[in-house]
């Protein structure tokens, strides 16, 4: 593999596939911020994954040899630098590893993008909501959703000031934004369900809904959309392993059905979700993921 | 020489050590017993054996050459037709093939082919100093300037790109995973197959020239048609037959019902028997049942004693006589001790409040009316239900080709169940330049026909690109004459 090949004379759009190929992702960290106390921004350098990535698709990260693999949301994805940009929040063993990655070294194994895009339409006023890191991922479909021609409203939570991320970057995309924060320390106090339910109150005409964040998040938007009868999208992020259909371990029950969230998904109507199943599923192993969170802690210090 | 009615018996780790590791089952043959089993070997003229080789080893010759101690010149004349003997002495279901035609075995056992297949492969990589075999035979320089992408690294994907480089094309290997081998390596786990040798045959195919690239799913990372437009001569789609099939019965998505495919995973690719030191999680396992009796199952089963299960046992709808798997693996997982439920069929899994796996509800079945895969369909018996208590069900009753390419690749023609249509005698699909094999075509087969189906393709591509390109095509090589010579006359 040739290091630094987003250094070439071509941008890595004018490359023909076969020299991009040949040449490999090397999948350096060109650039690392830290977005808040948790959450970690990585652009890497990938022009096959550049290429292709749509809203709504994602990654399968590794961070090490020995290391699980993770799904995690393609954030953005520059097409003639040749890099995509991933955000993650450390909250267990495999994030913190994979936080321990320093700009200028290589993540191990990148492979996307997966899934299937994100339906993108004109459907008139939509609103985008986005919790805790979720917000992240928010980005590339607001602003698909503004491009087809939609009126955007934007509904950022999370738990307190510090961790709502992407403030400005949101405002731009947006015709509106509303932040929420559990504490008050910032917007609104309370959570994201607050506004969305008070405006679907006032009869405002409201055709589409994304909601991206933590379960339970995502569920509670659904369900207080649920008696509105408005179409609620949500995107889900069970235990994966392959993300390419192979393992069945992102099984999820949509509308009775089962799917595997990695192809079929991640973005499911979330009043067809079957919630309960999905929380039970993403815990299967919560006691292994605590004593490997406790030791890569120990590591840490 | 009076001949043996019995072969050499295969030395083993005792299976009460061996269910606390993942060491090879195994041995293989000592020197003397490979010489004493070759020499079992009556030579025929007639060759019955070579017919049931799907690759066509010419068999008698390179037992011959086993049994006159000519060990390296025994794996020269195998590897003219099979380019991974060490990993088929180790995993090709022999009783079906070759030495179901064994002459011996009319009378006594077959000659152990699959055994001293194997250990005239380990001979030659103990006596090459751990030099991977190189290639010397010549490269056409010309053809260096042509790019074929193979996608998957499985035995089909490497043996048309081991083929094509050996001829001087540029192949370049796509894999989706973070490592090569397809179902050598996620699928058959280390006891049967052990890694130094898998890894072996993957350094020996880039050795020759084939680049790997890992992490690129062709129809998500770039499609057929980008590779075809983007600079690539040909294509050879070698994508297995990935996709678990489920059972849809209810409680199919409780916490313990995992796919064959999840649990090899885990535990093969992403190593999670060695949790915490690799950071794949497995939730350890107490009474386990595995549904299904292929050799997905059989690996399921015997990596689940080996993680610490307390009791093991397979479901299996039909009986003994039907079981797909290798006799080996069934004999082995048998004396591992694990239990088998035959004619017994699940029809709902059953959990407690918090969602976890507690039971299963079985009905026992009975032989009827053979079906149309000409074995006796299995009928519930009705009033049979009964309850087993499980804490981890496997369900390992199948694999179809993964529909990622199909879906995203316009104009390629598949079958009912999804595999691709090829011409058999090319590898060539519906689409000019697009060639495949293996199980995505057959659906779950063997790691031979994959191979088999490696070397025609790669026949097929040579030949398509010099016709594209207008360039000489050059004659049969002497080997193939050879060895298709001597079938005919003896
Ligand atoms: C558990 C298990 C045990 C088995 N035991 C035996 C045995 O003992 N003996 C025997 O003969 N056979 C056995 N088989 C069957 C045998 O392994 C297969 O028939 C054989 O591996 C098929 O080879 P293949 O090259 O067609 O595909 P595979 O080995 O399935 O390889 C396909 C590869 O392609 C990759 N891939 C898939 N889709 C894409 C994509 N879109 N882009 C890029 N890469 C992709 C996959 O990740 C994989 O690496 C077993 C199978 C299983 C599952
Ligand atoms: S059929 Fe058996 S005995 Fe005859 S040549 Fe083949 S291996 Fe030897
Ligand atoms: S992650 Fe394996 S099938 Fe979806």
């Amino acid at each position: 593999m040739k290091p630094d090949t987003h250094d070439c004379a071509l941008t890595a759009a004018e490359r023909s596939l076969r020299e991009i190929v040949e040449a490999g992702a090397t999948n350096k960290v060109l650039r690392k911020e830290k977005l808040s106390d948790t959450i970690v921004l990585f652009e890497l350098d990938n022009p096959l994954i550049a290429r292709n990535a749509v809203a709504g698709q994602f990654v399968v990260v590794r961070p090490n040899t020995l290391g699980e693999r993770i799904p995690l949301t393609i954030s953005d994805a520059d097409k003639v630098r040749g890099t995509i940009t991933i955000i993650f929040q450390v909250v267990g063993r495999t994030t913190m590893e994979l936080a321990r990655i320093k700009e200028g070294e290589c993540v191990p194994d990148v492979c996307g993008p997966l899934g299937t895009p994100s339906e993108i339409e004109n459907y008139g006023t939509a609103i985008c909501v986005g919790g805790g890191v979720g917000i992240a991922f928010l980005r590339p479909i607001t602003k698909a959703l503004k491009e087809a021609g939609n009126e955007v409203i934007t509904i950022l939570g999370a738990r307190e000031k510090s961790l709502l991320i992407l403030e400005n970057e949101m405002r731009e995309l947006s015709d509106e934004l509303i932040l929420t924060t559990d504490d008050g320390s910032y917007g609104i106090k309370g959570v994201v369900t607050g506004p969305i339910k008070e405006m679907l109150d006032s009869g405002r005409k409201i055709d589409y809904i994304f909601a991206i964040g933590p379960m339970p998040m995502m569920r509670a938007v659904a369900e207080t959309t649920r008696p509105y009868g408005v179409k609620t999208v949500v995107s889900l992020d069970p235990i994966m392993i392959d993300g390419t259909g192979m393992c069945g371990g992102c099984r999820v029950t949509v509308g009775g059905q089962t799917k595997f969230t990695c192809v079929d998904g991640p973005d499911f109507d979330g009043h067809e979700v079957d919630w309960d199943e999905l929380k039970i599923r993403k815990a299967y192993y919560f006691a292994e993921e605590q004593a490997a969170k406790e030791m890569a802690a120990k590591e840490e210090n | 020489m009076s001949r043996i009615k019995e072969r050499q018996p295969m030395p083993q780790q005792p299976a009460e050590e061996r269910i606390k590791n993942f060491l090879e089952v195994a041995l293989g043959y000592s020197e003397e017993q490979a010489l004493a089993e070759a020499q079992r070997c009556l030579s025929c003229k007639k060759k019955p054996c070579v017919e049931g080789c799907p690759v066509m080893v010419d068999i008698p010759e390179f037992v011959a050459l086993a049994a006159e101690g000519k060990f390296l010149e025994a794996a020269a004349s195998l590897k003219k037709n099979n380019s991974l003997p060490a990993i088929c002495g180790r995993v090709c279901p022999q009783e079906e093939q070759c030495e179901k035609f064994c002459l011996l075995g009319k009378t006594g056992q077959p000659v152990a082919i699959g055994r001293i297949e194997r250990f005239v492969a380990d001979y030659e990589a103990l006596h090459s100093n751990g030099n991977i075999g190189e290639y010397e035979g010549p490269k056409d320089p010309m053809l260096a300037k042509y790019g074929v992408a193979v996608v998957g690294s499985g035995p089909a994907g490497l043996t048309v790109a081991g083929d094509l480089a050996k001829m001087g094309y540029s192949v370049t290997i796509f894999e989706a995973l973070h490592d090569t081998g397809g179902v050598l390596r996620y699928g058959i786990p280390e006891f049967r197959l052990p890694r130094n040798i898998l890894n072996r045959e993957i350094e020996y195919v880039q050795s020759l020239g084939a680049k790997i690239v890992k992490n690129v799913v062709i129809g998500k990372t770039v499609t057929i048609d980008e590779l075809l437009s983007g600079g690539f001569d040909a294509v050879f789609v070698a994508t297995g037959a990935g996709a678990p099939q489920m059972m849809n019965i209810p409680g199919e998505n409780l916490n313990g019902v995992l796919s064959g495919n999840e649990w090899l995973t885990r535990i093969n690719l992403m190593r999670a028997f060695r949790f915490p030191e690799y950071g794949t999680p497995l939730k350890k396992p107490k009474k386990v049942a595995v549904i299904g009796a292929g050799n997905t199952a059989m690996d399921c089963t015997r990596t689940a004693l080996r993680v610490g299960a307390e009791e093991v046992a397979i479901v299996y709808r039909r009986s003994r006589a039907e079981m797909p798997a290798r006799a080996e693996e069934i004999e082995n997982a048998e004396h591992e001790g694990v239990k088998f439920h035959l004619l017994t069929n699940p029809i709902r899994f059953i959990g407690d409040d918090k969602g976890w796996l507690v039971s299963m509800e079985c009905l026992k079945m009975e032989l009827g009316e053979p079906d149309d895969s000409g074995r006796r369909r299995p009928v519930p018996i009705p009033g049979s239900e009964f309850i087993m208590e499980v804490d981890t069900a496997i369900i390992a009753i199948g694999q179809t080709p993964n529909p990622l390419i199909r879906t995203t690749t316009e104009g390629l023609k598949t079958t009912r169940w999804g595999g691709i249509v090829i011409d058999e005698a090319t590898g060539m699909t519906s689409i000019p330049g697009v060639f495949a094999g293996g199980d995505a075509v057959t659906g779950a087969a063997t790691v031979i026909t994959a191979m088999g189906a490696g070397k025609i393709a790669a026949k097929g591509i040579d030949k398509y690109i010099r016709e594209k390109y207008g360039l000489p095509v050059p004659s049969e090589e002497p080997v193939q004459e050879e060895s298709k010579g001597n079938g005919q006359n003896p």
